[in-house]
Formats: structure tokens, sequence, C-alpha cells
């Protein structure tokens, strides 16, 4: 399902039923975080990088909403100005997981046989080592940095995507017009990427929505241990991270972090959840 | 049954092999090198020579295929190499470190259990809609919040605030009541998840209006025979997360200073000691294919419709 063949569906689905308050207080989130990414000196006019000395460790007040840290930095604008990095990590890492995911299922459920097991195998493997020491193991091979964690955590992802696309593939490829497809005279290859692929993606949309959110704690993570963007960056782990050594004074630091890493993922995860029932509503199999 | 087993077993060992197999490609392929980064730097300044020979003693010095096959032999004979770092076995680092870490974990899945069990239980015993409603609001919070900042959180609430619990200087179980609950707060939210939706599936089966109309009272329908029917679901996902209780500790760990598994696999990454992150990364592939073997043999027990069709098939 591509995002023009849902938008009909979901025009009639708002229309059939009131919506859900807490989803659309998800969408505001989102929409609100991602105009943080893009456009950070809408939100703040004080710099992330740059203190002013003599106000810091300043608590919460109406100049500095989330307080300052031990530079004189406003914690609010760090926030806002991080908001790319956790963002566009959280995208890497699922773009990733889906390309690779999404491939290794379609081959897996497509050719069945000797692949389908090897790559069964293969993801075996991937669930039996916790997220976290796969992305370490990735990290000790590619070094620190946003962009290498961002492919650690990436990889993670990889197994239930393919599992979840395998099982699509499988379930399309019995329907009818597929059938209809291979006796028309398609090629194989034409018609998996024309009838099978995109019919199978519709539940796997929503598991990009979740993944989102778990990558962003995955990547706040790696971030808080170091293993992420260099000290600088308002990356919001390393945030609370550098919040730590100040937890007994100045509790802001750590707080409001933590609470917009906590909204957010919240948010993600409320349209992945609202996506995959949609996804199997509309699905008749 | 036996043939069942053993292909069960046979299965465990591959995926662990291929896990090793990969670990070893992945971390062989490494520009870095563990010897250089402890023989080169600061004041030690060995000539290409010496190097050479410390090479030597760990086996660096061959090829790749020959480091393969020597070091799963070791495997096998339960040697996991030397730690470049810290100079010693890594299955001493080990066993040094596992003792505090498998405290933590073993705790932190009870409390998870006991929590996801009270939340599962309580939202589908709750009289009132709204409370129901928010209790099945509470596993999505739950994995929303990151390990770290929960831990950093309850020590600023419980150490600082309401000075409850040492900072330092503590009992041991003063020092574990904090990190057993940052640990078992994630873990318990899937669980809750599964057992809320196998709760609810049971519910709709026909036995249960048979019971209410016997004269059965809610409670004793959910504790006698809706929960033992839904326990099934959620052993299975216990079984994978006990994969995220390692990984889980690695974050406590870290957070609360304590020493353990984490700590040690902190280290590996920051001196690219890869025999000791291949070891950690093995020890939990073990944990997951060992608990998800054993929760596969005891399915037939809780269910017996399960070893009926096992029996048949074999």
């Amino acid at each position: 399902m591509t995002a023009t063949a849902l938008l009909p569906g979901l025009l009639r689905s708002t229309r059939r039923r009131s919506v859900s308050p807490t989803l659309v207080l998800a969408w505001v989130v989102v929409a609100v975080v991602i105009l943080w990414a893009i456009a950070p000196g809408l939100f703040t006019h004080y710099s992330a990088t740059s203190g002013v000395p003599q106000d810091r460790l300043l608590p919460p007040d109406a100049q500095h909403w989330f307080g300052t840290d031990q530079l004189g930095r406003d914690q609010y604008s760090r926030v806002v100005h991080g908001s790319i990095h956790s963002l566009s990590g959280a995208v890497v890492a699922v773009a990733v997981g889906f390309v690779a995911g999404s491939l290794l299922g379609l081959l897996a459920g497509s050719l069945g046989g000797l692949v389908d097991i090897v790559i069964g195998r293969v993801v075996d493997v991937l669930l039996s080592v916790p997220g976290l020491l796969l992305s370490l193991t990735v990290i000790i091979l590619l070094g620190f940095g946003t962009v290498h964690a961002a492919i650690a955590v990436g990889l993670t992802s990889i197994a239930s995507f393919t599992r979840l696309t395998r099982s699509e593939v499988v379930g399309v490829r019995r329907s009818d017009y597929v059938e209809a497809a291979f006796g028309s005279g398609g090629r194989r290859w034409s018609v998996l990427f024309r009838h099978v692929l995109p019919n199978s993606l519709g539940p796997v949309l929503a598991l990009v929505a979740l993944q989102i959110g778990t990558a962003i704690i995955a990547i706040s993570t790696l971030g808080f241990l170091g293993y992420g963007a260099p000290p600088p960056t308002p990356e919001w782990g390393l945030l609370i991270a550098d919040g730590r050594n100040y937890v007994a004074t100045s509790w802001w630091l750590t707080t409001y972090p933590g609470i917009v890493v906590v909204v957010v993922v919240l948010a993600a995860n409320r349209i992945g959840q609202s996506l995959g029932r949609r996804g199997r509503q509309g699905g008749s199999r | 049954m036996p043939r069942y087993l053993l292909g069960r077993i046979g299965q465990a060992v591959l995926v662990l092999w291929v896990a090793y197999t990969v670990t070893f490609v992945l971390l062989q392929a490494l520009p870095g090198d563990a010897v250089l980064i402890k023989f080169q730097g600061g004041d030690i300044n060995l000539t290409p020579d010496q190097l050479e020979q410390v090479r030597q003693t760990y086996g660096a010095d061959e090829s790749v295929l020959q480091q393969y096959f020597q070091s799963l032999g070791r495997l096998v004979t339960g040697n996991l190499g030397y730690s470049v770092q810290h100079g010693v076995p890594v299955t001493k680092l080990l066993a040094a470190n596992l003792p505090s870490t498998v405290a933590l974990t073993a705790l932190g899945f009870v409390l998870a259990v006991v929590i996801a069990v009270a939340v599962a239980f309580l939202s589908s015993l709750s009289p009132f809609a709204w409370l129901r409603r928010l209790l099945q609001a509470v596993p999505a919070l739950f994995i929303s919040v990151p390990t770290f900042w929960l831990g950093i959180t309850l020590i600023q609430i419980f150490s600082f605030k309401l000075r409850l619990v040492p900072v330092i200087g503590g009992t041991a179980a003063q020092s574990l009541v904090l990190p057993v609950i940052t640990l078992a707060v994630p873990i318990s939210a899937p669980l809750a998840q599964v057992l809320i939706r196998s709760i609810d599936a049971v519910s709709l089966q026909p036995f249960v209006p048979v019971l209410r109309a016997k004269g059965a009272g809610p409670n004793w329908i959910l504790w006698r025979h809706v929960g033992k029917n839904a326990l099934l679901p959620a052993l299975t996902i216990a079984g994978v997360l006990f994969g995220e209780l390692i990984a889980g500790a690695v974050v406590t760990e870290t957070v609360f200073g304590r020493t353990g598994i984490g700590v040690l696999t902190q280290d590996a990454v920051n001196n690219q000691d890869v025999a000791v992150l291949q070891a950690i990364v093995l020890l939990s592939a073990l944990v997951y294919v060992v608990v998800n073997l054993i929760v596969d043999l005891l399915h037939p027990l809780l269910d017996p419709r399960l070893s009926q069709k096992v029996v048949l098939a074999a």
C-alpha cells in the first residue's frame, strides 16, 4: 500500500468513526518535534552550544523553560536543537532495518526452499542476541559516531522486518491476483515488485512507526553510554548523561529531556498501533 | 518425543554456532587491533619485534581460518580466549562479574512478572471502565521509558529528594532496590501487554459463560480458569525477554555504578577487547537459546493438547 492508496482509506475511516483524541495528540507531538528538527529557530532564540556563564544551573522559569546547564546554556534550546539528531538517527536506523529486512523477507517468502531456510536461521541468530549487545558489536566494528550508532540500531530491527515481510509475502503470493499476474505472462521479478511487495507492505508500515519509537530509545541509550554523537552535540541521550553529574542539585537537567523522549516515543507507538489496527481491519486475509 | 527433543537441541546448537561464526567474522574484520591499543599508547613503546612477540602469545599472527578453527575448538572445551586489556582468561572475568549480574537480573525478572501479572489481572477485574483503560495504558507508558533515564529519575526521587535509599554505602539489599525496579519496569511492559491480550481472548471462550452460569464469581474464574489458560502466550514471550534482561542489566549497572557484566561490556567496547565482547554476546545467545528450549519443552506440560500433537508427529 503506497501513501496515495492509504489516503482514501484514511479519509473514509475518519468520516465513519470519531477520531481518538490520544491519536490526534500523538500526531500533534510528532508534528511539533519534526518542526523542532527542521526549524529550531522558530521555537527558541537561545543558542544550543554557547551559554551565558553567570546564568549557569538556573532552575526552570519563564525565561528558561527547562532551566540552564552547568555552562549557562538554555536546556530547552538544547532539547529543541537536539531533536534533529535523535530523529534523523531513528529514521536512518529504521530505513536500514526496513530496506534490508523487507528485501530479505521478500526473498525468503517468494523463493522458499534453501534461501528461506538460510534467511530463517540468520533471523534466529539476530533474535537470539539482545539488541543493545548487537549494536555494541557493530559499534566496536565501525567506531563511535551518530551515523554508526544509527546503523547499529538499524541492524537490530532487521529480524522483525524480515519475519513480518516474509509472512505477508507468503500470504499474498497465494492470492488470486498474483496467480492471475503470473498467468497473464508476468515475469517473476516484475510480479514480485509490482504486485507482491506493494500488497505486503501495509502491516510493515505499522511496524515502521513502532520501530521509530524503539529506535529513538536505542539511539539515546547509545548516546548516554557515550557511543553516539560526540559531546558538544545536544543529542537527547547525551543531554541526560551530562545532567547526571548534577543529579543531586539540578533535577531539571535530566528530568525534562527524559520526559520529551518518553512523550515522543509514546506518540510514535500510538501512531504505530493505530496503523496496525487499520491494517488488520482493512485486509480481508 | 526424544526425536523432537534432539531436533530442538540440534537447532539450538546450530543457532549458537552461527552466532559464534558471525561475531567472529564481524570482529575479525576490525580495522583496529586490541594489541596495538593496549601496548602502543602511553609510556610503553614496544619495538615492532616486541609487538610481534605479543601477537604470537595471543595467537594473533596466524591466518584467520586457523584462528577460527582453533578458537572454535577451544570454545567447545570451555575456553573463551584471553582478554587483551586485562591479561586474564575471559572465563575468569565472566566468573568474577556474573554473580552480581545474575542477582540483579533474577530479581528484576521476578519483579517484572509480579508487575505484569498485577497490571493484567487488576485491569481485567476492575469494575470501572476508566480504571481498566488506565491500567491498560500502563504497559504502553512503561515501554516508552528509556531504562537509563528511569534509573536516574529513581535515584533523584528516592535517594536525593526522599532520602530513602542511600546513594553510597547502603547494605547489599538497599543497593539492589532501585536497580531491580529500573530493570523490571521496561521488561514488565510487553509481558503485561501479552497477558492482557490473552486474558481477553480466553475470556471470550465458551467455557467462561458456562462457569458463570454454574455460579462461579469473577475472581474464581480469573484465577482458576482464565489465568491458567492465559499463561501460555506469556511464557513464550518471557523466553524472549530473558535476552532483554541482559541488555537492560548493561544499562542499569552503568547508571548505578554496579560492577558486573554491564561494566565489563562497556570496558570491552571502549578498548576494542574483542574476546570479551564476543564471550558476552555468546553468553546472552546461550541464555536465550536455553530459555526458549525450556519454554518449548514446558508447553506440552502446561497444555495437554500440545503433547498429543507431538506424539502424533513423532
